[in-house]
């Protein structure tokens, strides 16, 4: 039997319908069906490299809003930062100010004070003056009798009276 | 009587069927290599399961290399047999 | 219960191949129909896996109902004197040489489905003590034969099936497919991805797609007509050795046509290797070139050889012991070796493509990626 010894009309045959159906299918099924699966895989590709974009995209404009609003907070920080010094600065100066009229009122006052006590000693010292005059006058009047009397008086008088 | 025993058992002696050993012996001999592949690829598989598909396929093709051997002997073999 | 079924399998194992041993001597082809004849496996099981100048449907015998019923086809052959070409219902189902049919002054006999034409003068076929003919010699065969014919029909079947996935990926929009075609799709992609892109490479992989999936389909495609035991299936095409010889052919074609200079250096002479050596392994090399196809052609051949011949064997078993007790065994065998061979066929075809993707990309490769 000839089971291992090949037929030539098989042979033909295998051959003809293979290299039809090769042909065939080349150009009605294999082409069209690669090319969709490809196309297809080319699409998906590309949706997954436009979503990788649109990520990192996305990721890029999350780190500026990051970074803006870093920036806003410290730029904030900053104002108070200014706004506290010149407050400080505006209390500090306002305290010297007030400092300086103090004093000059304080100096003003002593001034006033001095030339007030001054005016008031020579007040006294008139008045002490007037009376001593008053005084001696009366004394005067009064030991013009008796000169003895009249000259110690005027001693003792003199004595006690001590100007300032 | 027995010398004419042998003869006649010698006449009838189908040498076709030592052809059916020959191919029987090579059945062995893949055999035990088929064996030996697929329990290596069995252990490799167990060992990283994440190869399986790889493995699978590389051991599917050493095993047609094996098989084409022992195929080769049962091949002779028929022609042994059918002449 | 186990044991016992072991023991009948190897049995039919023991007797299949023992009887195919007297097959070569004996060959008596004589109708099975005939009754007192003992069954003879091994006889139905090459009857089966052999070619066939018609398509047997079923039944044995037109006396009896339900009536025999045998399918013609066309024989042509080509003789000296011309194209010849007939039914072969012209031989009323003789396959002994018995019935001539004559043609162009010529006679052809069907002498064990082999058609033979009578040398000039001839009445009959006179046959030696093998049961060859010594008076008759065989013209160039082109008949359309029962394997011809289950050929044609896988062929109708991959256009229509792959012309229809084709016609859906058009249809849609997105370039979906939809019915047949989704199923279709990962396997192509599977042949892409997993057997022509690993082993041909990404630059060159496209020129070979075609014919790998060509092959796949029509390889598998076979082999699957091949297990299914009715009508127009139940050939035995993909292991029948022409019909891989071709195939082994066309692939080993194709490498040495896409081969490039690194592969024919690498083979006639190895570089990086001593002298001697060197001449030790060219011959080696160019003898490996030829065992690859020819390795190509044995697997498919045995392995769907084989599947047929087991299937029958155990179906045969019901007849060598002729009781019914046997049947429920074998065909339960018979069902867990079809789902065997259901997976066998796929993994063979798959093998037949992978190793022809192999040795395209083993002729394309350059001398960088060694």
């Amino acid at each position: 039997m000839d089971l291992i010894k090949p037929e030539i009309g098989l042979i033909f045959w295998t051959a003809l319908t293979f290299a039809i159906l090769l042909f065939v299918l080349r150009k009605f099924a294999w082409k069209p069906i690669l090319g969709a699966v490809g196309d297809r895989e080319d699409s998906i590709r590309k949706a997954l490299a436009e979503a990788e974009n649109a990520r990192k995209e996305m990721q890029n404009l999350q780190a500026d809003n990051e970074r803006i609003l870093k920036e806003a907070r410290a730029e904030r920080e900053a104002m108070l930062k200014d706004a506290r010094d010149m407050k400080n600065k505006i209390v500090s100066d306002a305290k010297e100010l007030a400092q300086v009229e103090a004093d000059k009122m304080i100096q003003q006052a002593q001034a006033t004070i001095e030339s007030e006590k001054k005016a008031a000693v020579t007040d006294i010292k008139n008045q002490v003056a007037n009376l001593s005059l008053e005084i001696a006058e009366k004394v005067i009047k009064e030991q013009l009798s008796n000169k003895d009397k009249q000259l110690q008086l005027v001693e003792s008088m003199l004595g006690d009276i001590k100007l300032n | 009587m027995s010398l004419a025993l042998v003869q006649e058992a010698a006449a009838a002696v189908d040498y076709g069927a030592f052809a059916a050993i020959g191919a029987g012996l090579a059945a062995i001999g893949g055999g035990i290599g088929v064996g030996k592949i697929g329990g290596a690829a069995m252990e490799a598989m167990a060992r990283q399961p994440e190869m399986q598909g790889k493995l699978q396929g590389s051991a599917i093709v050493l095993i047609a290399f094996i098989e084409a051997v022992a195929l080769f002997g049962v091949v002779v073999g028929l022609m042994g047999v059918l002449g | 219960m186990q044991v016992s079924t072991f023991r009948a399998f190897f049995a039919i194992l023991f007797l299949s191949f023992y009887s195919l041993g007297f097959a070569a001597s004996k060959t008596a082809t004589k109708d099975s129909s005939e009754g007192d004849e003992p069954f003879n496996a091994s006889e139905l099981i090459f009857h089966h896996i052999g070619d066939s100048h018609s398509f047997h449907v079923y039944g044995s015998d037109e006396d009896h109902f339900p009536a025999a019923l045998t399918i013609p086809l066309p024989v042509i052959l080509w003789t000296d004197n011309g194209l010849v070409t007939f039914m072969s219902s012209e031989f009323h189902h003789d396959v002994d040489g018995k019935v001539m049919v004559e043609r162009k002054g010529l006679k052809f006999t069907n002498l064990h489905d082999k058609i033979y034409q009578l040398d000039a003068g001839a009445l009959a076929v006179t046959l030696d003590k093998d049961q060859h003919a010594t008076n008759a010699t065989r013209p160039l065969d082109f008949s359309i034969t029962k394997n011809v014919f289950s050929m044609f029909l896988s062929v109708a079947l991959i256009l229509l099936i792959f012309l229809f996935s084709a016609r859906s990926y058009k249809k849609s929009n997105t370039n979906m497919p939809s019915g047949i075609g989704r199923f279709m799709e990962p396997i192509i992609v599977f042949i892409r991805d997993e057997v022509a892109i690993p082993n041909i490479g990404e630059h060159h992989y496209k020129r070979y797609m075609p014919f790998l999936l060509t092959l796949f389909f029509f390889i598998w495609i076979n082999n699957v007509i091949g297990l299914i035991p009715f009508f127009p299936f139940s050939s035995n095409l993909s292991g029948n050795i022409a019909f891989t010889l071709t195939l082994a052919v066309i692939t080993f074609v194709i490498t040495i046509f896409s081969s490039k200079k690194y592969y024919w250096k690498h083979m006639l002479w190895m570089p990086g290797l001593p002298v001697p050596m060197k001449l030790f392994l060219a011959p080696i090399e160019i003898i490996g070139m030829f065992v690859k196809p020819i390795a190509l052609m044995i697997r498919l051949f045995a392995n769907i050889t084989a599947g047929h011949v087991i299937v029958l064997s155990l179906i045969g078993l019901i007849f060598i012991f002729e009781t019914f007790w046997v049947a429920p065994i074998s065909v339960l065998f018979t069902l867990f070796i079809s789902v065997i061979e259901v997976l066998v066929v796929a993994i063979q075809a798959y093998i037949f493509t992978m190793l022809s993707a192999l040795y395209f990309g083993q002729a394309l490769e350059e001398e960088h990626d060694h």
